[in-house]
This record gives structure tokens, sequence and C-alpha cells, in this order.
């Protein structure tokens, strides 16, 4: 086991596409830690340095304080779990699991051992000598973290493994990812673009935008405090209603004069916008409601209000009974309110009375 | 699997428009098919004033006679050798490009080329460059000490035709390979880099088995061009010699029949020819359908 050190690493690809723009990052040791950001952001090149697949342009990559740049994939000690699972169709789920160990000399008896017991923990037993072709997405997963396991190496390595699951079993082995992992209690650098898998799974999320490190930080901390705009949009859903100023003074809205000046938007979370005024200080904004959409145990109210591009989303618990058209009323709270500097896009804290 | 139906509403029109090809298959195949079928039933005395009705006496003799034992023998060794060259270097040459990054167009580009050269062509350019007393290649062996002459040595002749009808054919098996190549995942191989396989070890136990289906379909392709569309290489380079050395089949049925005039055991000879080629044919149907397993 061991952490894995990222220095000052940067990676431009052959055409000259600058994909990581200098990354510093620490993957303590037995941690889970989520590469997550949009499409095209350089997670999969990032995760793929670490594993031997790419070149490494410029800076250090440490694996248990060694530093592994120039050594080859097999050397570094790692496994890889790949979106499209990258199972060998012409061996049996037997031969999958039992290809990295013989090729490290294993003793036999001891690679049956590893995976018999690799195939009771995920529950794969009744498959080892079908092909990969026989097998659901599920259980073909379920095949790719198993030859991972076998290996028992020093850190995992997973490339979107999930997204090409329906969403139920996707669910099901974010839970399974996360119990394994802390099982075996082994480093594990998991790369996602879908924000709940990534709040879900990490100890330490890292959020990525356009090569370089948006913010990381706990799962919680980050969502409930977003340190720039990129961020405020990416992580949840729905998004943190994101408003210009301009456009909430023109409509009359009173702000609290806490509020630094060189703020351009204001966040709102839409579990923080509530229909009902709160006890404490406030802001409150005239709308009317747009459209609902019930979710089952909650509903999510679009509100127009004049002047405002956007609808607001309002998290509600329960059946909104409204109708498009109804008049509403929308509350914040003072300390609720996100501000983001106008230049820059990075959060301002609101200067809070002592 | 959905296939697209066209309809006709004249009943007539879709048996019209096959109507040509089939006279072309009918004129220039079935009928001379059928010819030599007829004939190899017949012998004619060597002026062609009378012909008899021998039943299977051209085929007894043919299966009794040392030259044509000679012959079947020989064909069966340069066909699995241009199979084995052909089908060897022309994988090696697609992995070579499969690894390029820029300019692998290119190289497939010149790499088919060979492919264009009529048969008699690549003969004897071959011919030239193995030329005893002309040739290039023979000058660069005699070096080494290696006294090349295919008119005199059995081998040298072999080996002369063998690379000739390869040369062709690895353009084709390349072009297939290449294909096959390009649609192993690079995923497949990165993980077996992770899983501690080196590059070698990775060609033989992931590229190569995912390949086999390709591998399968470029052998028949290649044993039935060998047996039968080497004409022309055998003959611009040792028409058949030396001491019918290099008389493969085909070469042997144009020898008797036209040059020998024994139209007779020719026909038997293109009967015995036909049905190789029939027999290749329904193994290569048969497994394409069913798919090599892995
Ligand atoms: N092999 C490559 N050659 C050139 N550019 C690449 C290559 N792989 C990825 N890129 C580029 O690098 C950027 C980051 O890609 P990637 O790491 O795959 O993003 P992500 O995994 O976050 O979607 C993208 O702009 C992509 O087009
Ligand atoms: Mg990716």
């Amino acid at each position: 086991m061991a952490g894995i050190e990222i220095k000052n690493v940067r990676k431009t690809y052959a055409g000259g596409v600058e994909a990581i723009k200098g990354i510093d990052l620490t993957i303590p040791d037995g941690k889970l830690v989520v590469l997550v950001g949009p499409s095209g952001c350089g997670k999969s090149t990032l995760l793929r340095m670490i594993a031997g697949l790419e070149t490494i342009t410029d800076g250090t990559i440490e694996i248990g304080d060694k530093v592994v740049n120039k050594l080859e994939p097999a050397e570094r000690d790692i496994a890889m779990v790949f979106q499209n699972y990258a199972l060998y169709p012409h061996m049996s789920v037997r031969g999958n699991l039992a290809y990295g160990l013989k090729n490290r000399g294993t003793p036999k008896v001891e690679i049956a051992e590893r995976i018999e017991e690799a195939a009771r923990i995920l529950e794969i037993t009744p498959f080892l000598d079908r092909k990969p072709r026989q097998l659901s997405g599920g259980q073909r997963q379920r095949v790719a973290m198993g030859r991972a396991i076998v290996r028992q190496p020093k850190a995992f390595l997973f490339d979107e493994p999930l997204s090409n699951l329906d969403a139920k079993l996707r669910g099901h082995m974010r839970v399974e990812i996360r119990r394994l992992q802390r099982t075996f209690k082994t480093t594990a650098v998991y790369v996602t673009h879908d924000q709940l898998e990534a709040m879900t799974l990490a100890d330490k999320l890292v959020v990525m935008n356009a090569g370089r490190i948006e913010q990381m930080g706990k799962p919680l901390d980050v969502y409930a405090n977003p340190q720039s705009l990129f961020v405020a949009a990416f992580m949840g859903s729905p998004g943190m209603n994101l408003i210009a100023v301009g456009e909430l003074q023109a409509l009359g809205v009173g702000l609290p004069d806490a509020i630094p000046a060189s703020t351009g938007t204001l966040g709102l979370r839409p579990e923080d916008v509530t229909l009902e005024a709160p006890a404490e200080p406030h802001i409150v904004i005239d709308a009317s409601l747009d459209a609902v959409e019930l979710v089952g145990s909650e509903s999510l109210v679009y509100a127009r209000a004049q002047g405002i591009e956007k609808d607001i989303v309002v998290r509600t618990p329960g059946i909104h009974p409204g109708e498009p058209g109804d008049a509403l009323t929308l509350h914040v709270a003072h300390s609720a309110l996100h501000c983001f500097e106008q230049t820059t896009g990075r959060k301002v804290e609101i200067q809070r009375a002592a | 699997m959905q296939t697209k139906r066209t309809t006709f509403t004249n009943r007539g029109l879709p048996y019209a428009l096959v109507l040509p090809q089939l006279a072309i298959t009918a004129i220039f195949f079935l009928w001379p098919a059928g010819q030599a079928f007829y004939q190899s039933f017949l012998r004619q005395d060597a002026f062609g004033f009378r012909t008899t009705f021998v039943w299977l006496d051209n085929y007894e003799r043919l299966f009794a006679d040392p030259s044509y034992l000679n012959s079947l023998w020989v064909t069966a060794i340069f066909a699995i050798s241009t199979t084995v060259v052909s089908i060897g270097l022309a994988l090696a040459l697609a992995a070579a490009v499969d690894r390029m990054i820029r300019s692998a167009r290119a190289y497939t580009t010149l790499l088919v080329w060979p492919y264009a050269v009529a048969p008699v062509v690549a003969g004897i350019l071959w011919w030239f460059m193995f030329n005893p007393t002309i040739g290039i290649l023979p000058y660069i062996l005699d070096q080494f000490g290696y006294d090349w002459n295919h008119s005199l040595s059995r081998l040298d002749a072999m080996v002369l035709i063998v690379l000739a009808a390869s040369w062709k054919q690895i353009s084709y098996n390349f072009l297939f390979f290449l294909a096959g190549l390009q649609s192993i995942p690079h995923s497949l191989t990165e993980a077996a880099a992770i899983d501690g396989a080196g590059p070698v070890k990775r060609f033989f136990t992931i590229i190569l088995p995912l390949l086999s289906p390709t591998t399968f379909f470029l052998m028949v392709v290649n044993v039935v061009y060998a047996m039968f569309d080497t004409f022309g290489i055998v003959h611009g380079t040792t028409e058949g010699g030396p001491a019918q050395s290099t008389n493969i089949l085909v070469y042997k049925v144009y020898n008797d029949g036209f040059i020998g005039l024994n139209l007779g055991s020719s026909a038997a000879q293109s009967v015995v020819l036909m049905s190789i080629v029939v027999t290749l044919t329904v193994i290569q149907f048969r497994y394409i359908e069913r798919r090599v397993e892995y």
C-alpha cells in the first residue's frame, strides 16, 4: 500500500493539445480520491499518467515515495479498471483473473486461492468458466473489479467504470466499490464526470476544469463551500442558481450591505431557497411559478422572476400544489448566499458583522 | 439480422436484371467447366481424328503417373510455403504500421501497390532480380558465397516462385491484418501491459488469438491463390523447371493440354483442380459462418 504524490505535472500531447496544465495533488495512503469534472478536462489523461499509459511531459509522480516517471505500467504495481472493462475476450473469466498473476510468476496454488477469494467476494464464482461475451454488463464490471483485486496492487485506478451501466446497477455498484475499497484499504483514484458518484464515493474530492484543479477537499465541504462559479455550477443536481447582482438590483431586491462591492454573481442552492420566510435575515424575490417537477419525496419548483434570464430552481419537500402563473415569494437567508467576484468568478466572503 | 427487401412491381424485371451476369457465368464458366468435365472421359488420338469414350481411364492414368504425383507434391510445398511466407510477412508489416501514429497511411498505400501488378509482370520482375547472369540478388548472394541458379537448382527455383508469389499476396494479407489489428481496442493491450505482459507476450497472448478469424480466412484465401492464381508467376520465371521441380498443377494443366496436346488428361487435371477449389470454398464458408470461436 502506498500514497501517490503528484508534483507540478503537465501533459502536452503530440498534436500540441495541453491536456494537463500543472497539477499538484496528494493522494493519501488507503484513501479513495475522486477526480471529477466535465468531459475533456483531462481526468483520464492524469489517471493514465499515474498508470504509465501516457508519458509525463513535466513534473513527477511518486507512488509510495518512489518516482515512477520512467517506470513501465507493469512495474508501478497498480491495477486499472477501464470504462469498457477491457476484458480479454478469448479468455474465460478465470483466465482473465489469472493473466496478471501468471505474468508475474505467482505460484499456481496461490493463483487458484486468490481467484477463489476474489470470486467469492464479488459473487462471480458461477461464471468463472464463462467467456466475457456470455456475461451481462454488471457481471463484466464485477470481473473487471476482480481482475484488479486479485493482483493486490499498491493502488486501484478507475476510469469511469460505471458509465456503461444502467442507473440502478450504477447505484448498486457504487456502494459495492466503496465497500471493497474500505475493506482492502487500498489507495484508489477514481475518475468520473458524474458529480453524484463523486460526492458519494470520495474521501477526497478533486474538481478539475480545463487541465487544472479547480477545488479539492471533503465532498461536503466542496458542496457547501464552492470556491468558484465553475464548482458552484458543476456540483449538485440541479446546480446552484447563479444570478447576476445587477439583475436582482434591477428587480428591486434588497441585498444585504455585507455583500462585497466586487461581487458580480450571487449563488443560491435550490434547497436554500424557501417559499416561507425564515426567522433569520433574508432576501425576498417576487416571482411567478413556471413549472413544477415532482420527484416523489420532493418537488422542484421553477420560478420566473422579471428581468432574470434563467428560472430559479427551488427544492421544496413534499408535493407542491401550485399551477403555472401562480405568484411566488422566494426567500433566501443571508447566511446562505454565495458571492462570486465579477472579474475572476472566485468566491468572495461576505463580511459578517462582528 | 434484418435484410432490406426491394419490391418489384414487374415480376420479370429482377430476372432480366441478373440475366447478363448469369449469361457471362454460363458462357465463361459453366460451359467450359462442363466441357472439361465431358472431355475428361474422352481420349483423342494425336491428330485429332478419332475420339473415344474411355470412362475413368484418364483419371486412373493420372494418379498412376509419377510426374502428376510429383506435381501434386510440388504444389503442396509451394502453396504451404507461399501461405506461411506471405501471412508471416504481412502480419509483421501490419503490426509495424499499426504502431505508427503519423505516416501509417503513406506506408499502407505503398504496401498495397504490389497487389495491382499482374502475375506475369511480377514473375518477370523477380526473374530479372534473380537472373543468374544479370540479376542483382545472385550478385549479392555470390558475395556471401552462395551460387544462385534457379535454372539448375531445384531449391533455388522453388524459393524463387515462392518469393514472387508471396510478394504479390502480401498486400492483400496486410490490409486484412491491419484492419484486424485496428479493430482490437487499445484498452486490451493497455490492460495487458498493466497486467505485466511485455510487448512480445502481449502480441502472442492477446493480439494473435484475437486475429485468429482473420488468419484463418487468409490461410484459405492464400492456399487458393497459390494453387490457382500463380500460373503467370511460374510462366514468367521457371516455366515449371528445372526437371519438373516447380511444375505446379495449374501449370501442368496448361503444359499437358496446350503444349503436349493431351486434352483428355489435361481435362481430367482441371476437374481435379476444380474439386479442390470447391472443397476449400466449402470449408471457408462453413467456418466463416460459424466464426472461429474465441
Ligand atoms: N491521445 C491523445 N492525443 C491528443 N489529444 C488527446 C489525447 N487524449 C486526450 N486528448 C485531449 O486531451 C484533453 C483531455 O482529455 P481526457 O483526459 O480524455 O479528458 P476526460 O477524461 O476528462 O474527458 C481533451 O482535450 C482531449 O481531446
Ligand atoms: Mg475520460
